[in-house]
């Protein structure tokens, strides 16, 4: 496996933008790609990845801004001079051609001889787990197995960048699961610098080295999926990732290290760790993941009362095996939500509904959101 | 009333069924009987199947020299031969002109879509027999054609245009164009434009994409489209009558004559019949085409 070269972009987009008529589809986006990482462009739909990702196959041209790939300007290559693969989210595969003769497609059209074709379609074929089915149709195959045809078809060319889009979509949630390591481990062991669009949150965190969250056609932010989960850069990042409990407050003191909001939503403090610059008294948003938060129906000892607890009755609960959700109606009227992690079977006088109780966070757990 | 569900497929497929019985089988087999009798001056012009004249039981009479005549005079055979030759021509200019005209139908903008489509389909609210006219007033001596062209100085003398073989392929490709054009359309719409982009992110450029990925897809659309058209311009009498030469007749032009002039029913019956024979092959391999297509549809 190539390490991470993360010293140079091996993809460049540069102040890239595409407009269709009046609307920016994206809208001035620049982003690095190294070298033999995952990317995930993680976006919801009318973000515009999908349009980046189809401007970095040659499929749309950038209304303004470029793109280089190991060092090449693609403004005018055509999408069959790139050396790029994309893997479609319908597969596109051709239902007038066999396995093989779908994924020997682009071999031939490099011209590679028939017997070297061969081999390579063998040999990407055994490494996607479809050996034995070179001769049959797509439309004999299942969703499962077109899938991993659509992914021989796009590495058997050893491409300098895949574009996956939406690679998982349309797999059952199981499978899903299983193919998403498969993909990992076919990527390292091939070296090809993957490129994955996907508006599934899950997906993106499991298979990305770094992800960057789209919105309106910009990128909101980039990070590996712990930076992009535990330190969101704004509202939107925050929300769109995961659950998220959010308060709107004004700050009240800064200390060098924490900072106080007072939030009146929770009609009390939330202590936070500094980590943005914010004058007293500016407004700003402060958000706790659910599994960060506490539940007991005891006032914790100890803590400030004042600080990062409030009070609330629990209206739902939901029990999805592994852990539970619950639904917190605190004092102000807002709901809250928690997850416990279910550790122990039959845990005694569990907390039922309507039980009034306190719930409570460390200081480090609070993201300070300013915009 | 209320059918049952067996009673109501009964239904659905009993009425054509009858149909093609009452108006296909039917007279298939009358004209098969006739082409198989002598013709005699009476009325009808042809010899009975059966007769009662020597014993009590009828005696079936059945005669082959309708059919021996045919390859006897090579007036039939010239004729057969010529009118598969043209039917093969047209079929094959109406498949060069009308495969980019269904393409570019197929790409189009759907609000485009339907009135380039409803363009296709406008000339038959004319009469077909009217729109073969107007092409005699188009290619004669002194037609539109010839008087324009020497009125702009590219030619000194009219071109010989009507009566000529080259007057049979307008008026056949002319007429027959439609026929290709909308099932080709009707296939091509369907493609996944997915296809192509594979085939172009894959390294094929865009001719060699068409030719290996739309072509190959498109081909029960131009079988279906060929047969449309092949099969009519075979028998096809009305072109060549108007448009068409004199010295070489098509086999439908032969068979009317047969029955209106020569009076001779069982000549032309037997010639309908070998019209048939030759019709039957590329009608079983459309409906194989067709077959296949709907198996992969489903």
């Amino acid at each position: 496996m190539p390490a991470i070269d993360s010293a140079q972009a091996y993809a460049r987009i540069a102040g890239v933008t595409k407009k269709f008529g009046d609307f920016a589809a994206v809208d001035n986006v620049s982003l690095d790609i190294r070298r033999g990482e995952i990317f995930c462009l993680l976006g919801g739909s009318g973000s515009g990845k999908t349009t980046l990702l189809r401007m970095l196959a040659g499929f749309e041209t950038p209304t303004s801004g470029t793109i280089h790939i190991d060092g090449a300007d693609m403004s005018t290559t055509p999408p069959y001079e790139r050396p790029v693969n994309m893997m479609f989210q319908s597969y596109a595969l051709f239902p007038h051609m066999s396995v093989e003769r779908n994924v020997a497609f682009g071999l031939e059209q490099e011209g590679v001889s028939r017997e070297r074709a061969k081999r390579q379609v063998a040999e990407i074929l055994d490494m996607v787990k479809m050996g034995g089915f070179g001769a049959r149709k797509p439309h004999q195959l299942s969703g499962g197995q077109r899938q991993r045809v659509a992914l021989a078809r796009a590495l058997v060319k050893k491409p300098k960048l895949l574009l996956l889009d939406e690679p998982l979509a349309a797999l059952d949630k199981k499978l899903r699961e299983h193919t998403q390591f498969e993909l990992i481990s076919i990527q390292q062991r091939m070296g090809v610098t993957f490129i994955v669009v996907t508006h599934d949150q899950e997906e993106a965190m499991t298979l990305g080295t770094r992800l960057g969250v789209m919105n309106q056609g910009r990128i909101v932010q980039v990070g590996s999926p712990s930076d992009i989960y535990e330190s969101p850069s704004n509202r939107f990042v925050a929300d769109f990732i995961g659950s998220v409990n959010m308060f709107e407050g004004q700050v009240l003191q800064g200390g060098t290290d924490a900072v106080r909001i007072d939030c009146a939503e929770l009609r009390g403090t939330v202590r936070a760790e500094r980590t943005v610059a914010c004058a007293n008294g500016a407004t700003v948003w402060t958000a706790i993941r659910p599994e960060k938060i506490g539940i007991s129906r005891q006032q914790p000892g100890g803590a400030d009362p004042a600080e990062n607890l409030v009070r609330g009755t629990v209206r739902e609960i939901a029990y999805m095996g592994d852990m539970s959700i619950y639904l917190v109606q605190i004092d102000s009227g807002k709901m809250m939500r928690v997850t416990l992690p279910n550790t122990m079977r039959g845990r005694e006088r569990p907390i039922v509904r309507e039980e009034s109780v306190w719930l409570s966070w460390h200081g480090s757990s609070p993201v300070v959101l300013t915009e | 009333m209320r059918l049952s569900r067996a009673a109501g497929r009964r239904w659905v497929a009993g009425v054509p069924t009858f149909w093609l019985l009452l108006l296909f089988l039917i007279p298939f087999l009358i004209v098969f009987r006739i082409s198989f009798s002598e013709v005699r001056l009476a009325i009808p012009p042809y010899t009975p199947l059966l007769t009662w004249h020597h014993s009590w039981w009828p005696s079936i009479e059945l005669h082959g020299s309708a059919y021996s005549f045919l390859f006897t005079d090579s007036l039939y055979v010239s004729s057969y031969l010529y009118s598969v030759k043209v039917a093969a021509i047209s079929t094959l200019l109406c498949l060069l002109i009308g495969y980019p005209m269904a393409y570019a139908i197929a790409r189009s903008s759907p609000s485009s879509r339907s009135v380039l489509l409803m363009l296709i389909v406008l000339p038959f609210w004319t009469s077909f027999l009217l729109r073969v006219y107007a092409w005699i007033g188009l290619l004669k001596n002194n037609g539109v054609i010839n008087n324009v062209l020497m009125y702009l100085g590219v030619i000194h003398h009219p071109l010989v245009m009507l009566q000529t073989d080259f007057a049979v392929y307008i008026g056949i490709v002319y007429s027959y164009l439609p026929f290709m054009i909308l099932p080709l359309y009707a296939n091509l719409e369907k493609h996944d434009p997915a296809l192509l982009e594979a085939a172009a992110d894959l390294g094929a450029r865009p001719f060699r994409a068409f030719l290996r990925v739309t072509l190959p897809q498109s081909l029960a659309g131009i079988v279906a489209g060929s047969l449309l058209v092949f099969i009519p311009a075979v028998g096809e009498y009305v072109i060549p009558t108007l448009l068409g030469r004199t010295d070489q007749l098509m086999i439908g032009r032969v068979l009317s004559d047969e029955f209106f002039e020569n009076r001779d029913w069982p000549v032309a019956s037997a010639v309908a019949i070998l019209i048939l024979l030759l019709l039957v092959i590329p009608i079983m391999l459309f409906q194989r085409m067709q077959r296949r297509e709907l198996e992969a549809a489903q």
